[in-house]
């Protein structure tokens, strides 16, 4: 249960572990960029290339990476499903009739085949390099990095600062008050409570007994944790140093690059399309 | 020199013009006290005699309706507050409550943020104060994975990184099992000798006092003893009446006095088997 | 009720880098009537072991979507996991685990931060009115009787706290109104953990002081996980040690705390009462007593007297 907070890193220690998490995060804008500038299998092909030496160079077991894709499987299969029904297009790209059965709205084509294959293997992409990133990114390098790509926010006096800061404490309190929560439904079902069956009604009654516990704890905790932030001189963001700063290394140039030559790839292969089934859409 | 004296310092929470304190509500009346440099002082007292109180007023986490209080010469004010807030490091009850990041260098890191020191700086002072608190091989680790005498140790090691030469410990130890109580209290007693660090120890834990070179017992907001801790525990019919028990091997002592085997009020086992052993034989 | 554990394993995080193994292959019993100890550290197993007792942690075979794991070829089979607690056989699906839980109350640790009702009364009527039958409620006359009787066995008078919000108490009153909670359905074993964490030193021994009082009119059996050696030696008939979910040691305290030297093996303590005996033992003075401070005293005493005689 403590490990929800953590739920999507994986633990390991590999090149795209330690890069940059603000190179990551701009190479995942740079992928999924990518993904929708790809208009042929080409371009998906050269994306998948490229994700599936990131997936090796991270040691995240590929089974992982594919179980994002399951969270998704309905919208995949609807996808699917509703570009299979309603293609209409007369594209023939292998021998065979163009339309393959027709009824009122409904056609089975070759076109739209192609397109839901193609659509599947975008959407599955997408998820699994956006999974790709928190799996390889703790969530307080996570934080780190949106903070420092904020940065040119500070300019419009936005505080940037406090907001990493409550994001990084909210971070930090997500296991502790998982257990917290744990422990005080535990405690309202020795006494009997049940959660699981009844009304929808019966149900948020249920919950009074674990809210209030932990509304009560939760004022006692913020308490403690001003008193403590404030023995530790916090004054805001007044003459704050900061220890951790971000610093772009030769593995993130070597990401960096990779990152640049994928999207150079997708927007020359869409530019020169090549081979039969470079020309659909 | 004086590392930290109480003036006459009154300061009263909750209902107005209550004669007896209520509960939720307490008052501290005219305590005077002062620790010297370099002491380690313990105080005892009930739950609700207002101990904590103590701590939370020498920094101005609460500020005292009357009298002073100086820290070092410098007297306690508005203005002084922050430079007085480097020179106390306080560590408070809960260990779950006091870390601002998930990480422990981060979390370490925090106070020496606060007050704007160069990165290379922070650096080394988390170095140091993991170090002082015997938990150097754990600076990239998870917090929430830690256990509760492990955490507090790293709140210590937070306090420690703004170089504080007083620290107080507001009941640190109430909510650790035995070995944590233990690695804190060996932690304190190091911090003491070595770097010289002036300790208020805040408990109800009576063994834990026998460590200090003084205590101080407080009842209902005012301080009843000041004395040795042999001496505080040689008055135990006194101790009663303030809601306080012996140690232990107070309760021996004085069983075996009044059983008719004269023991002098030691606190130490082998003394006081060699003095069984004496009489009995 | 016996409780009666074989063969209990369990493992948190399954098949994760984080896979713990919490319990592993622990084998005790507690007979009815006793006032049961269990020690360890942090992490040792004992609160996963006691939030067996009362079906919160499910045994595999009690579980839905059970499928025995097939051992694999030239392994031997595993021995099947048993946990009986009175007449409830925890690895059957079909135990009512509701009527359970009603007889096996569990007090957790800092049993206050579970005060969530408006006055004392409601919440010590809770657990009441969550097992109450579905066909026969009762009354709120009875209801109104139990909670005067449970705050009375904690110590606390209905009329005085009945109608106060649990929040405007003191801590020790929260506990006790929190294990008043529990106790109110009359449950036959009660389990505590760390009942007296937290508290002063006054507050600690009036709460130890409590848990007699009910092991002598209100639950045949008594359960506490503790930290404290010395709460250990004074209460306990017996005591079950808790290392790395397995259970090394099982025996009475006198028996425990005489072999001080694997207690420290595994990082833990002996009382007062221990350490002084084993310094009077070093010294050629033998004192054979249960570790208690009464009967420690009584001993030393006595010695004294034969000396002078």
């Amino acid at each position: 249960m403590k490990d929800v907070a953590f739920g999507q890193y994986y633990p390991a220690d590999s090149f795209v572990h330690r890069l940059d998490p603000r190179l990551k995060l701009l190479f995942l804008i740079a992928f999924i960029t990518a993904i929708f500038l790809a208009d042929n299998f080409y371009g998906l092909a050269a994306c998948a290339l490229v994700l599936f030496a990131v997936i090796l160079a991270s040691r995240v077991p590929f089974g992982k990476v594919l179980r994002a894709v399951r969270g998704i499987l309905f919208l995949v299969i609807f996808t699917a499903v509703i570009q299979v029904l309603f293609n209409h297009g007369d594209e023939v790209y292998w021998g065979g009739p163009a339309v393959y059965w027709e009824w009122k709205i409904f056609a089975v084509t070759q076109e739209g085949i192609v397109l839901a294959i193609f659509l599947v293997l975008r959407l599955a992409l997408l998820v699994m390099c956006s999974s790709m990133l928190t799996y390889t990114t703790t969530p307080v390098a996570l934080t780190d990095g949106i903070e420092s790509l904020l940065t040119p926010l500070k300019w419009l006096h936005i505080p940037v600062h406090v907001l990493a800061l409550v994001m990084n404490m909210a971070l930090s309190l997500i296991p502790v008050l998982t257990g917290e929560t744990e422990r005080i439904m535990n405690a309202q079902k020795a006494r009997g409570a049940d959660f699981e069956t009844g009304s929808i009604f019966h149900r948020i009654k249920a919950i009074v007994p674990i809210l209030i516990p932990l509304l009560v704890s939760s004022i006692d905790r913020a308490e403690e944790l001003g008193n403590a932030m404030d023995s530790r001189c916090y004054r805001g963001d007044i003459k704050r140093t900061k220890y951790k700063k971000l610093r772009f290394g030769w593995r993130d140039l070597i990401g960096f690059l990779l990152g640049a030559a994928l999207v150079t790839g997708v927007v020359l292969l869409r530019v020169y399309p090549v081979g039969f089934l470079g020309s659909f859409l | 020199m004086r590392a930290i004296e109480f003036r006459d310092v009154s300061f009263s929470y909750g209902e107005e013009g209550e004669a007896e304190p209520q509960i939720g509500g307490f008052r501290l009346n005219h305590l005077n006290f002062a620790v010297e440099e370099g002491e380690f002082v313990a105080v005892l007292g009930h739950n609700g005699s207002g101990k904590s109180t103590l701590a939370r007023l020498s920094n101005r986490l609460l500020e005292a309706d009357s009298g002073e209080i100086e820290v070092f010469g410098t007297l306690l004010t508005k203005k002084t507050v922050y430079e007085i807030r480097k020179q106390i490091g306080i560590v408070f009850q809960n260990p779950d409550n006091q870390t601002v990041a998930s990480i422990v260098e981060d979390d370490v890191a925090f106070g020496a943020e606060n007050i704007g020191l160069p990165r290379e700086e922070i650096g080394e002072r988390i170095a140091f104060a993991l170090k002082a608190v015997g938990m150097e091989a754990y600076r990239n680790a998870t917090i929430s994975r830690l256990s509760g005498g492990q955490k507090q140790r790293i709140a210590i090691a937070g306090v420690l990184a703004l170089k504080p030469r007083i620290m107080i410990l507001d009941e640190s130890t109430a909510m650790l099992d035995p070995r944590g109580r233990r690695e804190i209290i060996d932690v304190v007693e190091r911090l003491n000798r070595e770097e010289k660090i002036t300790v208020i120890l805040i408990t109800h834990f009576m063994e834990e006092a026998l460590r200090a070179d003084r205590a101080i017992v407080m009842n209902r907001g005012e301080i009843v003893m000041q004395d040795t801790p042999a001496g505080i525990f040689a008055r135990h019919e006194e101790l009663l009446t303030y809601n306080l028990t012996l140690p232990r091997i107070g309760m021996i002592v004085k069983g075996l006095n009044a059983g008719g085997i004269p023991v002098s009020d030691t606190l130490d086992i082998e003394k006081l088997a060699g003095e069984i052993a004496e009489c009995v034989s | 009720m016996r409780i009666v554990a074989e063969h209990l394993s369990y493992t948190y995080n399954e098949r994760s880098p984080f896979e713990t193994r919490a319990l592993d292959d622990i084998s005790l019993t507690i007979e009815e009537g006793e006032f049961f100890g269990i020690i360890g550290h942090t992490g040792s197993g004992k609160s996963t072991f006691v939030q067996h007792l009362n079906g919160l942690i499910r045994l595999p075979s009690s579980c839905k979507h059970y499928h025995p794991k097939k051992p694999k070829r030239g392994q031997p089979v595993p021995p099947e996991p048993v946990l009986k607690v009175g007449d409830f056989d925890l690895s059957d699906r079909k135990t009512d685990f509701r009527a359970l839980r009603k007889s096996v109350g569990m007090v957790f640790q800092y049993p206050e931060y579970q005060l969530f009702a408006e006055t004392v009364s409601e919440d010590v009527a809770f657990g009441l009115k969550n097992f109450a039958d579905k066909k026969s409620r009762p009354s709120e006359e009875e209801i109104k009787a139990a909670v005067r009787d449970a705050l009375a066995a904690v110590g606390l008078d209905a009329a005085e706290v009945g109608e106060k919000s649990p929040f405007d108490l003191s801590g020790g009153q929260k506990r006790r109104v929190a294990i008043a909670g529990v106790i109110v359905t009359r449950p036959e074993v009660l389990i505590l953990d760390e009942p007296a964490a937290g508290l002063d030193p006054l507050g600690k021994r009036e709460i130890m002081e409590l848990l007699h009082e009910l092991h002598r009119t209100w639950c045949k059996t008594i359960v506490i996980v503790s930290h404290d050696m010395d709460e250990i030696a004074e209460n306990c008939t017996r005591v079950a040690v808790f290392k790395d979910g397995t259970v090394p040691y099982i025996s009475t305290p006198k028996e425990l705390f005489s072999h001080a030297e694997e207690l420290y093996a595994l990082g833990l303590d002996i009382p007062l009462t221990a350490k002084l005996t084993a310094a009077l033992a070093r010294r050629g003075i033998a004192i054979d007593c249960d570790f208690t401070t009464e009967d420690f005293l009584e001993k030393v005493l006595a010695l004294k007297k034969g000396g002078a005689s």
